[in-house]
């Protein structure tokens, strides 16, 4: 079954805080959650589809629902693949509701790393330290940082990547973070800024990494019977695919990410091309993540993506493809370090012709949304969304 | 300000479970542990009860040479211990495993280089694998 044209997005909201010493985790949850309701002009009683990931608090969707109030559930799900998780969700919020289990579904994220590191793993039997991996991993201080920042090596090995090939994604992020009010990082950068910022992984500077901010972010995804009734513009969703990607025993292969696998089921679903794309939010934990999904969702040849995205080819009303205009999380936002959710929003801005008006695409009806979660060097989630304006 | 160096970068005692008990227990005796499938003759890494390509368990567990090639590495700055170096090293046996590249000038390690097994104490467990050039 597909799900093309089965659902809407018809809420998005990202929480404007950066910084939220004064608040809980499930506070900025329940704040999101009433953002995105009043974005889509329903109330908490429509709710009857509730998704959440690893962010949640205590025992998930169960904990969740219980504080949100959320009394009319008939469908929860708590798909946990990191930062993609919220992409993800949207694709199985219209699957459950094509399938009539639901027929409005919230999508909530939210933490605050920035001023309340988290400790431990994910929830669960054991978390991190359970992983059949654990033992054969844990000894070597992998990071987000070094793990992604073995991926931008072996690229540049294989395909002659350069560091000032992969700055113009930052410097690409900078020139849309400027005209956003909330975003973390607001000044627009060079490459050489970049490339001189101090190294943090080989080869990734500081200013190839990501923010680290409080915050959060909600979706409400709707059938479209709701969709119709609703006096908001409708963005459709035509497309969804996931794949998970691992190390597979010893065959790790860093020169592709699972967007290779997840882009094509995604377009293949939506009858559409990369070419076809008006907007791209893709997920930018740092400058490598995006340049390899870009290689990998078809947007240019595989170990082309360097030239591709060097000399502004990001930049709304510059390049050919203009990528998270909000800033991203490059600059804008990263809540509890997963962006997955912010690329849906900004997405849904874009199709609703809200984004701001210095990076608002011209007639944008289609855009992709695309998210990595867990580590690009070890094991990832991938999913790639397909949004079109109605 | 004291010119001492930071300490060094304590690693950590790994996760040790009934099914790779065997294989730490050869590490303490300084031998790496690959697992290898007497269905499928493939080789793989992490070490597991079965194989992860045929799914087969018929699966022993084999002695690396400790010969390997540098698959792809990243020097870690942002470290109060120190820059250390974790990277994928591909066996000479086949898998590619990560591991930290020690003892060496940070500035030789390339891809393709090759690097060779040694043993570091963990924080209070076993030794663990790691590799250095040459
Ligand atoms: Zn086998």
């Amino acid at each position: 079954m597909s799900i093309k044209g089965k659902a809407y997005v018809m809420g998005a909201f990202e929480h404007p805080t950066r910084e939220a010493p004064d608040k809980s985790t499930p506070q900025l949850h329940a704040e999101c959650m009433r953002g995105a309701l009043a974005d889509a002009g329903l109330t908490k009683d429509d709710i009857d589809g509730y998704f959440c990931a690893g962010d949640a608090p205590g025992f998930g969707a169960l904990s969740m629902a219980d504080y949100l109030g959320l009394r009319k559930l008939s469908h929860v799900d708590s798909t946990e693949t990191g930062g993609s998780s919220y992409i993800l969700h949207v694709g199985h919020a219209a699957e459950a509701i094509a399938a009539g289990k639901c027929s409005v579904a919230l999508i909530t994220l939210a933490g605050k790393p920035r001023t309340s590191p988290p400790g431990g793993g994910p929830r669960g039997s054991g978390g991190f330290a359970a992983a059949p991996e654990a033992g054969f991993e844990n000894p070597y201080g992998g990071s987000t940082h070094n793990t992604y920042g073995m991926c931008a090596v072996r690229h540049m090995h294989e395909f002659g990547t350069t560091s000032e090939q992969l700055a113009w994604i930052k410097v690409a992020a900078s020139h849309h973070a400027q005209w956003n009010p909330h975003a973390f990082l607001k000044d627009v950068v060079t490459v050489e800024d970049v490339v001189n910022s101090p190294m943090i992984a080989t080869p990734l500077h500081r200013l190839d990494c990501c923010v680290v901010t409080d915050g959060g972010g909600a979706l409400i995804v709707t059938s479209p019977e709701v969709a119709r009734r609703l006096n908001r513009p409708r963005v459709k969703v035509i497309g969804a695919g996931e794949a998970p990607k691992g190390t597979y025993g010893g065959k790790v292969d860093l020169t592709f990410s699972g967007a290779a696998w997840s882009g094509p089921k995604a377009f293949a679903e939506a009858g559409v091309t990369p070419t076809d794309i008006k907007y791209a939010s893709i997920y930018d934990s740092f400058t490598i993540t995006v340049l390899m999904q870009i290689e990998d969702l078809g947007f240019c040849a595989k170990g082309k993506g360097g030239a591709f995205v060097a000399d502004g080819n990001l930049i709304s009303g510059v390049g050919k493809l203009p990528f998270n205009t909000d800033g991203g999380g490059l600059c804008n936002n990263h809540p509890t370090n997963r962006g997955g959710i912010t690329k849906v929003i900004e997405a849904v801005r874009q199709l609703r012709g809200e984004a701001h008006p210095k990076v608002q695409v011209k007639n944008c009806d289609l855009a992709i949304a695309h998210g990595t979660g867990g580590s690009l060097g070890t094991r990832h989630g991938s999913a790639t969304l397909i949004l079109e304006r109605e | 300000m004291s010119d001492a160096k930071p300490a060094a970068r304590k690693i950590a005692a790994p996760a040790v479970n009934t099914e790779t008990e065997k294989f730490w227990k050869a590490a303490a005796e300084g031998k790496l542990l690959y697992g290898w499938c007497l269905a499928c003759s493939e080789a793989h890494y992490y070490p597991r009860s079965f194989c992860p390509f045929c799914f087969s368990d018929r699966v022993e567990w084999r002695e690396a040479s400790g010969a390997a090639t540098v698959y792809s590495y990243s020097i870690m700055y942002r470290s109060p211990t120190g820059p250390y170096t974790i990277a994928f090293v591909e066996l000479a046996e086949g898998p590619r495993i990560l591991t930290n590249i020690v003892d060496c000038d940070f500035e030789k390690i390339a891809v393709d280089a090759a690097v060779k097994l040694v043993w570091k104490p963990s924080d209070g467990g076993t030794p663990v694998p790691l590799f250095t050039l040459g």
